[in-house]
């Protein structure tokens, strides 16, 4: 399903943001933000706390909605009203709380909502799970994305931190078609594991897909990152190529000193 | 083992940590298979110890009477177990039944057919269990607990206010057979059971909205964020609650040849007892069918054995009472265990 989709418009950037503005009440929390993003690129989405980095991506995966300004995939614009609208328009979010289903396994969590199922004269609620066909994509995803999760017919909630985020990140994989966004992914996890999901993130790209990460981690930035946006109270202040060169120019962006 | 007092190299330190870690994780995936298996090993512990403590519990009649007993809490905590796999609660339940009872035994005095009466029924508590989801969802309640304790209440008074506080006999025969008569050797309310029993079993484990039930239980801001129609799939859990309810006054009015507006008195109290025993954990999400069951059963063997052993029925609250903290403190110890795996996962690698 993504084949023609990945020949078409190669002249666009796959995502851009257009003038983003979003408040809430009297607070701005974005204001007149551009962001483009390529296929096959990493960009990094940096700022301090409360920049509008999470604003930002919520508005690009659906959870919020404009109040001016565009979102543009594949040159074309789109009115992202739910996440639901995000997800069938190609972009998947890795959220920093994860949003996995700890009752469920690793397969239930990577199908959930788009189950597959039949027979296709059924309404798709009352259909019948195929769960097979699910678990054997599951288990050549996670092969394909070197992720090792021996248990994969515990719940969710005895897994490892790493292995909740490797869950959630090769979830975003399975469908994902142009854009993933990941919130913090290595946040919450030790230097082994970051490694391993940093692996991650880089195969997502080589899969063609642009990817938008918000991390703190500078060395994470300058590693994996093609380009750097940098937001501050609500505006873009900065964009550059991170090196180990400019890592302290990047900083005081941020912290707009 | 001399060399204690020593310093030890931090490799061969690492490795003995490591090595309590793992010891700790087997023991701990060993308390919690128990703990997934613990209903049915109880339950069946007790069918064991009560074979020897009276000589008439095994006896094919009382078995066939346990069964009979249960049937209805068995079908209405299957309807319940979905309500609290969804983090939820329906305290109407027996007052859904007692008002499904009034109104089909209204309906068949006013001439209507065996069919109809049945319909009445079921339809009836399809009914309130549509106003439980319909006002919880979309009346933005913090809580099914409101709700479905004023409909507990309501439903209740309507039923008491239409058969003038007493019991209405008279019930069409079929009903009647249905409820007291056995086929092939099993009470036939059995069959019911063991239908409804059959299509929850399809419905949650094989279905896409089955699924979806887990999801919403798991965690609702999560199911939204996955595109999971939350809120149909909440009514939907209330509607079968309700549906289940109507079930049930069909087997016990064709029992007791009657309708009635005291019929059902406790029987959320029996029917989230037996969803809590049986496994199902009551922080959503967790359980299926067989945990509704097991517990319903469980619950009717503890009522009869007590009865045989001639206790009072005062004591049997009692009892029922104990088993359910019981079980809720092994749910919260399966919680906790779960963390701690958690942790010694991290802690030791994959």
């Amino acid at each position: 399903m993504t084949q023609h989709q990945l020949a078409a418009h190669p002249q666009h950037p796959v995502l851009s943001v257009r003038g983003a503005c979003k408040r809430f009440g009297s607070v701005v929390a974005l204001d007149d933000v551009s962001i483009d993003v390529d296929r096959g690129e990493i960009l990094a989405l940096l700022g301090d706390n409360g920049a509008g980095k999470s604003t930002l991506i919520k508005c690009i995966s659906g959870v919020h909605r404009l109040d001016a300004g565009e979102v543009v995939i594949d040159g074309a614009a789109n009115v992202l009203r739910s996440p639901a609208d995000a997800r069938s328009a190609g972009i998947e979010t890795v959220y920093q709380d994860l949003a996995l289903f700890d009752n469920l396994t690793p397969a239930q969590n990577f199908f959930a909502g788009r189950e597959i199922a039949g027979p296709k004269w059924l309404p798709r609620a009352m259909r019948f799970l195929n769960k097979r066909r699910m678990d054997e994509q599951t288990r050549s995803l996670i092969q394909s994305l070197n992720v090792s999760l021996p248990h994969l017919n515990a719940v969710v909630a005895l897994m490892s931190g790493g292995q909740r985020q490797a869950i959630a990140v090769a979830r975003s994989a399975v469908f994902a078609r142009k854009v993933v966004i990941l919130d913090e992914p290595t946040a919450a996890l030790g230097l082994r594991e970051s490694r391993k999901v940093l692996d991650l993130i880089g195969a997502l790209r080589d899969r063609g897909n642009a990817i938008i990460l918000i991390t703190h981690n500078m060395e994470h930035v300058t590693e994996l990152a093609g380009r750097a946006v940098v937001l501050r109270q609500g505006r873009k202040v900065g964009e550059l190529v991170p090196t180990h060169g400019n890592k302290q120019e990047l900083v005081s962006m941020i912290v707009g000193a | 083992m001399t060399g204690m007092d020593e310093p030890l190299d931090p490799e061969v330190a690492e490795q003995r940590a490591s090595a309590v870690a793992n010891s700790e994780r087997i023991a701990v995936a060993i308390c919690l298979k128990m703990l997934g298996a613990g209903a049915i090993l109880i339950l069946f512990g007790l069918v064991l110890a009560l074979s020897f403590l009276s000589p008439y519990f095994l006896s094919p009649r009382n078995l066939g009477n346990i069964l009979a007993q249960t049937a209805v809490i068995c079908v209405v905590a299957m309807g319940q177990h979905l309500v609290i796999l969804t983090k939820g609660i329906d305290l109407s339940v027996g007052s859904n039944l007692a008002l499904a009872s009034v109104l089909g035994a209204l309906s068949f005095h006013a001439g209507a057919s065996t069919l109809t009466v049945v319909t009445v029924m079921v339809a009836a508590g399809a009914a309130v269990g549509a106003v439980n989801g319909l006002f919880y969802v979309y009346g933005r309640l913090p809580h099914p607990f409101i709700i479905t304790l004023a409909t507990l209440s309501i439903a209740r008074g309507i039923a008491l206010q239409l058969a003038d506080g007493r019991a209405i006999p008279g019930m069409p025969p079929a009903i009647r057979s249905l409820g007291q008569e056995a086929f092939a050797g099993l009470p036939g309310s059995v069959f019911v059971v063991a239908g409804v029993a059959g299509l929850m079993f399809v419905l949650t484990q094989s279905t896409v909205w089955g699924r979806w039930m887990y999801a919403v239980g798991g965690r609702v801001d999560a199911a939204v964020r996955m595109g999971i129609p939350v809120s149909a799939v909440l009514v939907s859990t209330y509607l079968i609650s309700g549906t289940c309810a109507g079930i049930g006054a069909v087997l016990l009015a064709g029992r007791t040849d009657a309708g009635s507006p005291l019929f059902g008195s406790l029987l959320e109290l029996d029917t989230i007892a037996a969803v809590i025993i049986g496994g199902a954990s009551f922080l959503g999400g967790r359980g299926h069918i067989g945990h509704a069951l097991i517990g319903a059963i469980m619950i009717g063997v503890i009522r009869n054995a007590l009865n045989l052993m001639n206790v009072g029925v005062f004591y049997q609250l009692i009892v029922i009472g104990v088993v359910i903290v019981v079980a809720v403190e092994a749910d919260v110890l399966r919680n906790h265990l779960e963390s701690r795996m958690r942790v010694l996962r991290t802690e030791t690698g994959p």
